[in-house]
């Protein structure tokens, strides 16, 4: 039987050739993709400079774009600590994270917090509730690893994957039961967008302060973690190869049910700071919030912790001058584009090393 | 031949020509206009990119998570080459091709269905070859993610086109052109979540267009839509290309070795999974008489993901009792039988609410107790319980390998 002649002669040859000819090495995929992400901030600082001479626009874009990426950086934590231990894409992570902002947002209102509590009442309320949002998620994710991918363990890869979908959309919809359809305000309790302070024009707001002064202690913490304690050592030690880790006497399903406990009390962490930044929680918020972790993930390199943060902080940056110059209805859009280029470009990201998946 | 014929047995014979008949015979059992016609015609429209997506996810293994965007395609080809979308073309006459009177006198550009057809096919069988390229160097989970982003931009794209105005540089570059018409310099490329409606009927030769009251001539349509992608997919599985897929589905490496040309394959895989979601949606667009970004949505993506899974990934007939199953539960069953029942035991919300929720936990249901499926394929079966022969037939999605990729 002759080969189908769907594709025209000689194409394999000539993809092959393609492949070859712009095979980059590991040193120019990186040049490549680190000039990729500094397209959008050169040209709008080049714009800006042209137009009105300073760079203040763009320095505040970078400051928001810090900030929210430090929350980026927390979700896209949960998904490469799963991802490195059980090379699974949590894809109900984003949702994980939304269930924390409800969380958040019950109980501080069950507390009694408003704009008129006093700071340091606020303040203690406040980490009450980081504490409670972080166990609701941490459980929460710990919930849907026994259900749903546990049993799957040793199934073929897509089956946790489609689980792993389902469980995103049963937690959307328990979302839109909690608050209904539409995105709701919730009251501004550190006042998100006053001035904190001003540097050379750019604004310096209380959510931003919030955002990346509560999420730094948390990554050190998980940093310490993972590379000082003996769970830290198991997980790594599973992550490298969990076979000979259970040889070695380490309790395989224990430190897996760990590193999932361990997203989900980040994500809710997460969602109580996006709640307080961005004032309005919406059923839908953790399916683009996922995404654009997920992406953070894998710029950053995926199973690399520095490169999840590296990967938010980016992704942050480019996120918000998308949402200031091209428009908020464009952003997914460009999210996603750089997604697919470092696919192409680099599929293990800025400091990933080469794996099996990702060549 | 002789050899083919002995995988699909008598009886399977006989069940399927007597489900055929019975297919053909139904809509005479019901009105020309009644809703179980309209659910069945949806159904069938959804068996056809359903049986599309089991190229792509069932036989060749690539989970595509963005299946939305050849709908999208599809039923965006149908918007602008039947509809009075591009009002502007040769100064507001209107081209016309092969279509009779209402459409032959409007504005726009209004081409005969089966040329738009074949136009989706073209088109889809493109963007999914282009949605293939980046994905050719990797696996698994994010062939997923690359996919998912590609229907998202497409779903952006949907959402905001009317901001994207392609009219004066269409006809900058017509007027050098012969015989490329003007489209106006107003045109942009989608109407957002307005959508472009209305939309042509189907106006077949030698008969008269159709209407929306009479559903019957709309369900032959679709169900010869059908039977034509079922025929296709049995041919294609049982060919050459079909157990090259399915080689690569088991194990790439091993199938590289073997000397299948894997990019080929691959990129055969989603251009013809995606040609089947083209046509679909070029019929949809027509039989709802809009195209709305608001269709577009990762969940549709999902939607059909959850017949293929529920129905039995690669098993030809389960993608089709998958297909139909979970259409009537989400055209019939939910917002008919169904929704009232938390309002009845004193919940404050709709059932139809929750659909997706609903489709979420059947996958999860799935996957977790009957991960083959409903009807799953024999292969499959014994992979996901190994029983005897399934030791090693699973042996090649199971076991992990940790060499290096061959190239």
């Amino acid at each position: 039987m002759n080969r189908p002649p769907l594709l025209p002669p000689g194409f394999e040859r000539r993809i092959a050739w393609l492949h070859a000819r712009f095979r980059l090495g590991s040193r120019g995929s990186a040049v490549l993709l680190i000039a990729l992400l500094l397209v959008m901030p050169v040209a709008f600082g080049i714009h800006d400079l042209t137009t009105t001479g300073d760079l203040t626009r763009l320095g505040n874009n970078l400051v928001d774009g810090v900030s929210n990426g430090a929350i980026w950086a927390l979700i896209a934590l949960g998904y490469t600590m799963v991802y490195g231990i059980v090379e699974l894409i949590n894809f109900a992570h984003g949702e994980v994270f939304m269930i924390g902002s409800l969380v958040a947002f019950a109980f501080w209102t069950a507390l009694g917090l408003g704009v008129a509590t006093a700071a340091p009442l606020l303040i203690l309320g406040l980490l009450l509730t980081l504490v409670v949002a972080a166990l609701a998620s941490g459980t929460l994710n710990l919930m849907i690893e026994r259900a749903g991918y546990r049993p799957l363990r040793d199934a073929p890869k897509l089956a946790p994957l489609i689980t792993a979908v389902g469980f995103s959309f049963i937690l959307q919809n328990v979302g839109l039961l909690w608050i209904g359809g539409s995105q709701l305000s919730v009251p501004d309790l550190i006042g998100s967008q006053d001035a904190l302070f001003e540097v050379a024009g750019i604004e310096v707001t209380n959510g931003d302060a919030l955002a990346v002064l509560a999420t730094f202690p948390l990554v050190l913490a998980l940093t310490v973690f993972v590379s000082r304690t003996r769970l830290g050592k198991a997980m790594r030690a599973t992550a490298q190869d969990p076979d000979a880790a259970r040889l070695m006497g380490i309790n395989v399903d224990t430190t897996i049910s760990l590193t999932f406990l361990i997203g989900g009390l980040l994500a809710g962490a997460a969602g109580l700071i996006y709640a307080l930044y961005q004032t309005t929680i919406w059923f839908l918020q953790g399916f683009t919030a996922g995404l654009i972790a997920f992406t953070a993930a894998v710029m950053g390199g995926i199973g690399n912790l520095r490169g999840a943060v590296l990967g938010g902080l980016v992704i942050g940056c480019i996120q918000q001058i998308a949402d200031n110059r091209i428009g908020s209805e464009w952003t997914p859009a460009v999210v996603f584009a750089y997604l697919v280029l470092i696919m192409v470009v680099r599929p293990r990201g800025l400091l990933g090393e080469e794996t099996r998946e990702a060549g | 031949m002789s050899r083919l014929r002995a995988f699909t047995s008598n009886r399977d014979r006989v069940l399927a020509a007597a489900a055929i008949v019975a297919a053909v015979a139904l809509p005479f059992f019901f009105e020309t206009g009644s809703p179980f016609i309209d659910d069945a015609v949806l159904a069938l429209t959804y068996v056809v990119m359903a049986l599309g997506l089991n190229i792509i996810v069932g036989f060749a293994g690539l989970l595509d998570l963005g299946y939305v965007a050849f709908f999208a395609i599809g039923a965006y080809t149908m918007g602008w080459l039947g509809s009075n979308f591009f009002f502007g073309v040769n100064d507001g006459e209107g081209l016309h091709v092969l279509v009779s009177s209402p459409a032959a006198d409007l504005p726009g550009i209004h081409v005969s269905f089966l040329i738009v057809i074949v136009v989706a096919v073209v088109f889809t069988t493109i963007a999914g070859m282009a949605i293939g390229l980046p994905t050719l160097r990797l696996r698994g989970d994010y062939i997923a993610v690359v996919t998912l982003a590609f229907g998202e931009i497409i779903g952006r794209i949907a959402a905001n086109g009317d901001q994207i105005r392609i009219g004066g540089l269409w006809d900058a570059t017509a007027a050098r052109l012969p015989a490329v018409p003007e489209i106006g310099s107003e045109a942009v490329i989608t109407r957002g979540k307005q959508g472009i409606t209305p939309i042509d009927k189907i106006d077949l030769p030698l008969a008269d267009p159709f209407t929306s009251l009479d559903l019957r001539s709309w369900y032959f349509v679709a169900l010869a839509l059908a039977l034509i992608v079922l025929f296709v997919n049995f041919r294609l599985r049982d060919s050459r290309l079909g157990r090259a897929w399915i080689a690569l589905r088991e194990d790439e490496v091993a199938a590289a070795s073997m000397g299948i040309p894997i990019v080929r394959t691959k990129l055969l895989a989603y251009g013809m999974g995606a040609a089947f979601g083209g046509v679909s949606g070029a019929f949809l667009a027509s039989y709802l008489n809009t195209v709305n970004a608001d269709q577009f949505q990762f969940s549709f993506s999902i939607f059909v993901l959850a017949m293929v899974i529920v129905g039995g990934l690669g098993s030809i007939w389960g993608v089709v009792l998958g297909a139909i199953a979970l259409s009537f539960v989400n055209s019939y069953l939910i917002p008919d039988v169904l929704n009232g029942i938390p309002r009845d035991i004193g919940l404050d919300f709709d059932l139809t609410q929750l659909s997706y929720g609903i489709f979420g936990f059947l996958l999860v249901i799935v996957m977790v107790l009957r991960p083959e499926g409903l009807l799953p394929e024999r292969r499959r079966k014994l992979e996901m319980h190994g029983v005897g022969a399934g030791e090693t037939a699973g042996a090649g999605t199971d076991v992990e390998i940790k060499e290096e990729d061959p190239r």
